[in-house]
């Protein structure tokens, strides 16, 4: 490992990615509300270049593309909140953003930088989960840009880790627009509402129609290595009324599907009640209020 | 260690440095361009006693490296003393007992001015909202709020700080602006 000793700024994406091509080692700077904690603590060490991506215009901006929103990589939470078309059509966004750390940290912290630093506890992976949302990946590996995308839990391999290749870059996160009829919920549990590391959180979405819940997406953050699927829950949900005994027996499967750890913030036994607790308590109110 | 030249404006002041390209924009501020108003709390974003503006959107500069003010506008407590708004909330963080040991205020202010320029009326929840990423171990933030309230009472729209579009809020980041 050789120390950073090399800045670039480049200014759009084919240059970007023709640089993480050649330079090799490359430690990519966006927001950098994670990437300067996590120096200083020794956590993630700099590569030989550090590559500030923010002058990149494709990474920014919202626009909807045929059935999708396409939020580039680096929409600030902020921007994320604020922009008409989230609100519009994925008030769940909104919702987590709500919860996101501080005024301070949204105005700086990136959706994308949030996807990439792949904390089990990332505040916008939830719920993008739930929304059914797939990364955008570019490279260049010889004369043609190459791009891939990839559904969002299977870009995350453990805390930290991604399927990121060494010279790709996250150009965006694509979400489908959810279908009429479509609900959803994000609940992040913590100790306080601002700057909390999430000790639990979840997401529930589906379609919901004459009663019948369908097209059901569950999620929990910080149980796990990674954001991961509620799929027990899922099932148990999945075609069902939302009545008294699908939502214990969801809300049982969802405690008996997560394997959690014990550390500061929660132990594993906690963690188990409050997924439990929680997921009764977002189906109890989606079923009273739809 | 890499350095890096950048050229930006320092509360309205045209600024070169070099600066350790892993240096964040509070070291540079307070050592480099030697403006020490702006405080080092935690170093990481947890505080809020290192708030500055940036294209004038509020952010804690210990997070930030300070190559990215590169072509920016960067406002710290220093730049607001030529503001209205910003004397402002000076006089009613005065007038309203605000200020204790002080660490926190240049922080508190620099959050309070982008709260009221985004959202001049707000209610005392919205006071304590936008100021959700900033302690302060002193005054139990009862008359901080008191303080935001009163400059918020009698405020005029504000004037548009550098960086800032003209309806006093400006989201979109700097691209390309240099």
């Amino acid at each position: 490992m050789t120390a950073l000793d090399n800045y670039v700024a480049p200014t759009s994406l084919e240059q970007a990615v023709v640089q993480l091509q050649e330079l090799g080692e490359v430690t990519i700077l966006a927001g950098g509300t994670d990437l300067m904690p996590q120096s200083h603590a020794g956590r993630v060490k700099f590569k030989r270049t550090l590559m500030n991506i923010r002058r990149i215009p494709e990474l920014h901006g919202i626009v909807r593309e045929g059935d999708e929103i396409r939020i580039g990589a680096l929409t600030t939470i902020t921007e994320l909140m604020e922009h008409p078309l989230v609100r519009e059509h994925l008030p769940l966004l909104v919702e987590a953003g709500d919860h996101f750390a501080s005024a301070q940290i949204r105005n700086a912290g990136t959706v994308g930088g949030n996807i990439c630093n792949a904390s089990p506890a990332g505040d916008t992976l939830v719920p993008l989960m739930v929304l059914g949302a797939h990364v955008e990946l570019a490279s260049k590996p010889d004369d043609t840009l190459f791009r891939r995308s990839m559904p969002l839990p299977e870009f995350f391999v453990g805390p930290g880790k991604t399927r990121l290749a060494p010279a790709e870059l996250l150009t965006a996160v694509r979400v489908p627009i959810p279908p009429k009829g479509f609900v959803a919920r994000f609940h992040k549990f913590g100790t306080r509402p601002a700057l909390d590391i999430s000790a639990i959180s979840i997401g529930v979405g589906g379609v919901l129609k004459n009663g019948v819940f369908t097209d059901v997406r569950v999620a929990f953050g910080a149980v796990a290595p990674t954001p991961v699927c509620g799929c027990a829950a899922q099932e148990v949900l999945e075609g069902k009324r939302l009545d008294a005994a699908t939502i214990a027996a969801a809300a049982a499967a969802a405690r008996d599907e997560v394997h959690p750890i014990s550390d500061v913030r929660a132990s594993a036994w906690y963690r188990k009640e409050m997924i439990h607790n929680m997921t009764k308590r977002i189906l109890e109110d989606v079923s009273a209020n739809h | 260690m890499s350095q890096q030249t950048i050229k930006f404006t320092l509360n309205g002041v045209p600024t070169r440095v070099t600066v350790p390209v892993q240096m964040s924009a509070l070291e540079m501020i307070r050592n480099v361009a030697g403006l020490t108003g702006t405080k080092y709390g935690c170093g990481e974003g947890e505080c809020g006693a290192c708030t500055i503006q940036l294209d004038g959107v509020s952010l804690n500069s210990c997070l930030l490296f300070a190559v990215e003010c590169d072509g920016r506008q960067v406002t710290t407590v220093e730049g607001l003393a030529g503001d209205a708004l910003g004397q402002k909330i000076e006089k009613a963080f005065v007038e309203a007992g605000a200020v204790q040991c002080g660490f926190c205020t240049p922080g508190m202010v620099v959050q309070a001015r982008q709260l009221l320029a985004t959202n001049p009326r707000p209610s005392r929840e919205e006071i304590q909202r936008g100021i959700e990423g900033n302690l302060c171990r002193c005054t139990g933030y009862v008359k901080i709020i008191d303080a935001i309230e009163a400059a918020s009472k009698d405020s005029l729209p504000p004037a548009p700080l550098p960086g800032e579009g003209g309806d006093g809020r400006s989201l979109r980041s700097g691209l390309n602006k240099e």
